[in-house]
Formats: C-alpha cells, structure tokens, sequence
C-alpha cells in the first residue's frame, strides 16, 4: 500500500507519495495557478502517468486548497501536515518549525511528535512568500534570483510592514539609484524581521529549529533568521513538500 | 412558550425574540414606558427597571454601518465601537430609535470617546467607572449610579423607590441564576446540545421584555433538556472548547460556527454573552443595596480592569467544571484591552491550567473565515 499526500497552496501545489515502509517513492510540485481544482487534476494526473492511483491508495489532502481535492478520502489542516512531515524529513520529535507559505506564515512547536501551539499571520501578507514574490518583481527578478541578490547587498532598510506600501518604497529606493542587491538584502531582512519576531512571541526557546515552505533553499533568508533568533536554522532539500509528506503520513496514520 | 416544541425550534425561537422585539419596543412605547439603551454588561439595569423603564442593548454586531462611522471615527479602532456608533448615526437601530436615554460607561478609550460624539446627537448619560476594583474607588462608583438614579428619576419624573430597587435586584438575580443553570447543562459530557444553539438563548434571552417570565421560560428550557440527555440524547463526545475575548454576537458569531463546524464544541462561554454577565449576584440581603449592586457590577472581569484578577478566576472555574480541553480566545481588531490582556491569559490557561490554548483576532467582515477555520481546524486536531 502506498500514501500520497496533496498539498495545495496558494503558489505551488505538491504532492508526495509514501510507501508501506516509509519510504519517499515520489514527489511534485507545480504551479497552482488560479484555480486549486484544475491544480489537484493535474497532480493526479501526474501521479497516474507515474503508476500511483489517488483513488486507489489513502490520500489526504492539506493546504488551503484542501478542500479543491475532489479524489482525497480526508483533510488535514496544513499546520498539523507540516508538523508531521517536517519531523519525518528531519527526524526530531521536539523543537520548532518555521514554515513561509505563500499566504501565511506559521511557527510550529511540536513536542512528543504532537503539535503543542501553534501560531499563524494575521491577514496580511507581510512575512509571507507572497511578500517576496511581489518585491522580486519590482526589482525584475523572482524569489531565487531575489536571494542571490540579498547575498552580495547590504545597509539598506525597508521600514514598512505591508506589501503595498513596501512595494512603494522599493520604487523610491530604485528611484533613487539603489543597488537591486541592497534592496533585495532589504527586503530579506524585513522578511526575517517579521518571521523572527513571531517566533520570538511564540517563546520558542533554543533547541531544534527547522524551515519549511518553498523559501527553504534560500540560504540568505536562513542566514538571517539564524542571526535574529540566535540559534542555527536547518532546512532539508525536500522541505518544501514538507507538507504533502504530512499529508501522506496522516493517510498512514489513519490506517494504523 | 411552548415547549412542546423540538428543540431546534425552541432555539430558533429565541433566536427570534431580538427581531420581534423591534415591534415590541415600539409598542413598549406607545404604552408611554420609558426605554433606556446600553451597550455595555456594566449599565446597572437594576436602576432603570426600578425607574418603571424597559431596558435594551443596542445594536452593535453588523458590519453594514461600519462605513458610515468611519466617516467620524478612525479606520483602525475597534469594530463593536464603530458598529455602533454607524447604528446610531444612521437611525437604523430600532432600539436605539426608541430609547430615550443611552447610557454608557467609561470602560475603553475607544468607547468613552465615542459617546462624547454620540451625545451630539443623542442623550447620553456617561457613568464614570473605575479602572481597578479596589476598596478604595468603591464608593465612587456607588455614587455613579446614586447620579443615575436621580439622573432618571428627574428624566421619568419618577421616585425609584428602595424597595422597587431591591424588588429589581431580586428579578435580576432570578435571571442570572436561571441563566446558569440553564448554560450548567453543558458540563456534561458528552455535551447535550451545541454551543451554537445555546448562544442563541444566552444571547436572545436578553431581547426578552417580559423579564419575569425569564426564569420559568429557562427552567423549562433546562428541564426539557436534562429530560431529553437522560432518555441519551446528546451530541458525540468531541473537543470542549472555552470561548473568551471579546463580545460575541451577530457576525462573530462566525468563531462559534468555526469550532462546530470543524468537530468541536463549544461548552462555555467566557465573555459579555455568557458567564461573565451572569455568574455574580447582588447581594440580596445586603444593608446598603446601591453599595451591593456597585460591588456586583465593579467585580466583573472585563479587561478594562487592572488588575483583572476575576477573570482568571472565573475561567479557571469554568475550565475545571466544564472539563474544558482547550481556550479559543476571540480578540476584535484594535481592541488594546482584551489583545494585550490575551498573553496573560495564554500564560495561565497553558502554564496553571494545562491545557492548550490559542487566540483569533478578527473583525466584522467575512473575509477571514477560510483563515479562521483553518487555525480553529489544526487547533482541534491537535486536541484529538
């Protein structure tokens, strides 16, 4: 028997499926674009033409498109697939996940391999993916490009918390001849500022600190948040179907 | 009432006691009996209805007269302020139309400033509450409401009477012991009835004029209930779920729905709409009455308060008698009072108590409820 999870999300949409023993048999991710139902059609899709039957096999889909899954037997919120499949990705039972989504941005404390507490962003994208898409298109790049930049920038701030107005200022920054490198460390740094300081709300403590969601690779943003928080950051190669795997892990829960 | 109704009718029915009571005011009216609105759990009705007047909380739960305050009031305060403040100005709440007097409290900032504009163009008689529950600022609030007394007896051109007060102060507390043995059905477990439906009678109840007929209506109400647990009707057993915060009604309703819709339910409500309202009681006996209803009234443990140490207290008894297995905490948006006093809260529900505890701030939109669900929804799974 296989697992597969679903994880639709805002941005991307993923997918990842587990075998009976546990292990990682397949994973994809794919835009979502604007609709989450023509999304889940083309993960099972996917999974079909690679010999896996959503139908067949307990699937659980998470993610705010959760509900667009029309082939998943159950929904799982995605804050407990995270937890789930962060801990299977980075094998721990107690610590802190740190996950950017695309809309929201959530801290995670599990402990005894259940979620604890919890904490999401309010409605606003400040500190979310989202945020970053939007400010890597004002300087003409996307989210990767926008990391590399942040690495060789420095000494510019940007003070405002929300999207629309920190757009604007990043127009006057250009306006007035800024290195796109400095402006894109700015706009990391605002990032982390807000991630770290929900984390610091959340009184995560020290002890094992992970991130997940598709910002995972940006070693700038880890860096940084690592500096904010004053403990190490990991994060795995994998971390962003972090979510997908929870899901297919909560199908094999179930069973058991 | 009657009561040999399901119910799910019988809920409905209260449900449907504030929308029949806009005729009812208006006959209330026309039978020359004066009509004085509140906002607020600290308005000492027991005054007013020994003043021969109706008494009636105003409207302050929709989001369709939000825009209109805004023209007066910032965008970034508290959304039951510009609510109601919205309802006022533009004459659509038929309570407020009628009421002859509005009395409101200095309990927010937000608020008292609010009701200085809306006594531009409305009567409004401002009590000055105290900020903490000392001793020390007791009689200053006794005095408050010995000033609206006269206030009303001058408006009325009535006597309130001792014993017409201490007559009130008997039926309310009729009310108030009703009230809690009615929402007591929900420390069993599993649960007899869904929170949603018993906040259709907390809330409903208060829309009732005929308030000597509340007791019995709710002991009714409450018998047919335990009849009906004991024959084993009753819900599954789910995640109990404590809701404290901010005032719920109307459109916050949403959070209600939220936990309900997702597997759990709500067994007890910590707020204006529920116990905190209705657990103390004047003391009857009492040699000064007017000091007993400034005490009863001053202890209640709003977050205006500082220190609020009541609140703590009766929450952590709530949680204990009705086997609570989590804290959802509503905060409105730029409500300073209830979002700063939510850590406190977080701290003790979790660290004293030992039990999960999590915290939504909304509004009166409906644009949050995907975001609510999800959040109420990962809350519940973590309690299974």
């Amino acid at each position: 028997m296989n697992y597969i999870g679903i994880d639709i999300g805002s941005t991307t949409a993923k997918t990842a499926v587990l075998s009976e023993d546990g292990t990682l048999l397949f994973r994809k991710v794919i835009p979502t674009g604007w609709s989450s139902k023509e999304a889940s059609q083309n993960l099972k899709e996917l999974l079909e033409a690679n010999g896996f039957s959503p139908e067949a096999c307990p699937c659980v889909a998470t993610g705010y498109g959760r509900v667009s899954v029309p082939y998943a037997k159950r929904q799982v919120t995605e804050i407990t697939c995270h937890a789930r499949g962060a801990m299977w990705l980075h094998e721990f039972s107690e610590g802190t996940i740190i996950d950017i989504g695309g809309q929201d941005t959530k801290i995670i404390q599990v402990a005894g391999g259940t979620v604890q507490n919890f904490l999401m962003n309010d409605k606003c994208s400040a500190g979310t993916g989202r945020f970053l898409e939007v400010m890597a298109r004002a300087l003409e790049t996307d989210t990767a490009g926008l990391c590399e930049l942040s690495a060789k920038g420095g000494g510019v701030t940007i003070s405002s918390m929300c999207t629309v107005f920190a757009e604007t200022e990043i127009i006057s920054l250009v306006g007035r001849g800024e290195k796109r490198e400095n402006i894109a460390y700015a706009v990391l740094d605002s990032i982390a500022d807000k991630v770290a300081a929900q984390a610091k709300k959340m009184r995560i403590g020290e002890g094992f600190l992970c991130l997940t969601g598709g910002l995972c690779e940006c070693e700038e943003l880890k860096a940084s948040l690592a500096d904010k928080l004053g403990q190490e950051v990991i994060s795995h190669p994998d971390g962003r179907f972090a979510g997908a795997i929870g899901a297919a892990l909560s199908g094999m829960k179930r069973r058991r | 009432m009657n009561l040999v109704q399901e119910l799910p009718e019988v809920f409905e029915t209260f449900a449907e006691q504030r929308r029949n009571s806009f005729l009812t005011v208006k006959k209330i009216k026309e039978q020359g009996i004066p009509v004085v609105g509140s906002y607020c759990t600290y308005f000492p009705t027991e005054i007013a209805m020994a003043a021969g007047a109706a008494t009636v909380s105003l409207c302050s739960t929709s989001d369709e007269t939000i825009s209109a305050a805004e023209e007066d009031l910032p965008k970034n305060l508290c959304p039951l302020i510009k609510s109601s403040y919205g309802f006022a100005k533009t004459d659509k709440c038929p309570f407020f139309y009628f009421s002859d007097v509005v009395v409101g409290e200095s309990t927010c900032d937000g608020k008292k400033k609010m009701y200085e504009l809306m006594g531009e163009f409305k009567n409004v008689f401002i009590m000055e509450l105290p900020n903490s529950q000392r001793d020390a600022v007791l009689p200053m609030w006794k005095d408050e409401i010995l000033r609206l007394k006269a206030y009303l007896e001058e408006l009325f051109g009535v006597e309130i009477t001792e014993e017409k007060v201490r007559e009130a102060v008997k039926l309310n507390n009729d009310i108030r012991r009703a009230m809690k043995n009615f929402y007591s059905v929900m420390q069993h477990e599993p649960a007899p009835i869904k929170g949603g439906d018993l906040f259709k009678v907390l809330y409903g109840t208060g829309f009732n004029f005929n308030r000597k007929q509340i007791p019995a209506d709710l002991a009714a109400l409450t018998e047919k209930i335990e009849k009906e647990y004991a024959d084993g009707k009753m819900l599954d057993s789910r995640p109990r779920i404590l809701i404290t915060g901010c005032p719920i009604g109307g459109v916050t309703e949403k959070v209600i729905r939220a936990v309900e819709d997702n597997g759990g339910v709500v067994v007890a409500f910590e707020n204006c709409s529920g116990a905190k309202s209705q657990d103390r009681l004047v003391d009857e006996e009492a040699e000064d009455i007017y000091e007993a209803i400034a005490r009863r009234y001053l202890d209640i443990g709003c977050s205006v308060m500082t220190p609020n140490p009541n609140r703590l207290e009766l929450m952590g008894r709530l949680i204990d008698e009705y086997q609570v297995d989590g804290v959802v905490e509503m905060t409105l948006q730029a409500c300073h009072t209830y979002n700063i006093e939510s850590s406190t809260i977080r701290k003790y529900v979790t660290t004293e108590k030992n039990i999960p505890y999590m915290s939504v701030e909304t509004d009166y939109s409906q644009q949050d409820v995907g975001q609510l669900n999800t959040r109420i929804t990962a809350f519940l799974e973590m309690l299974e």
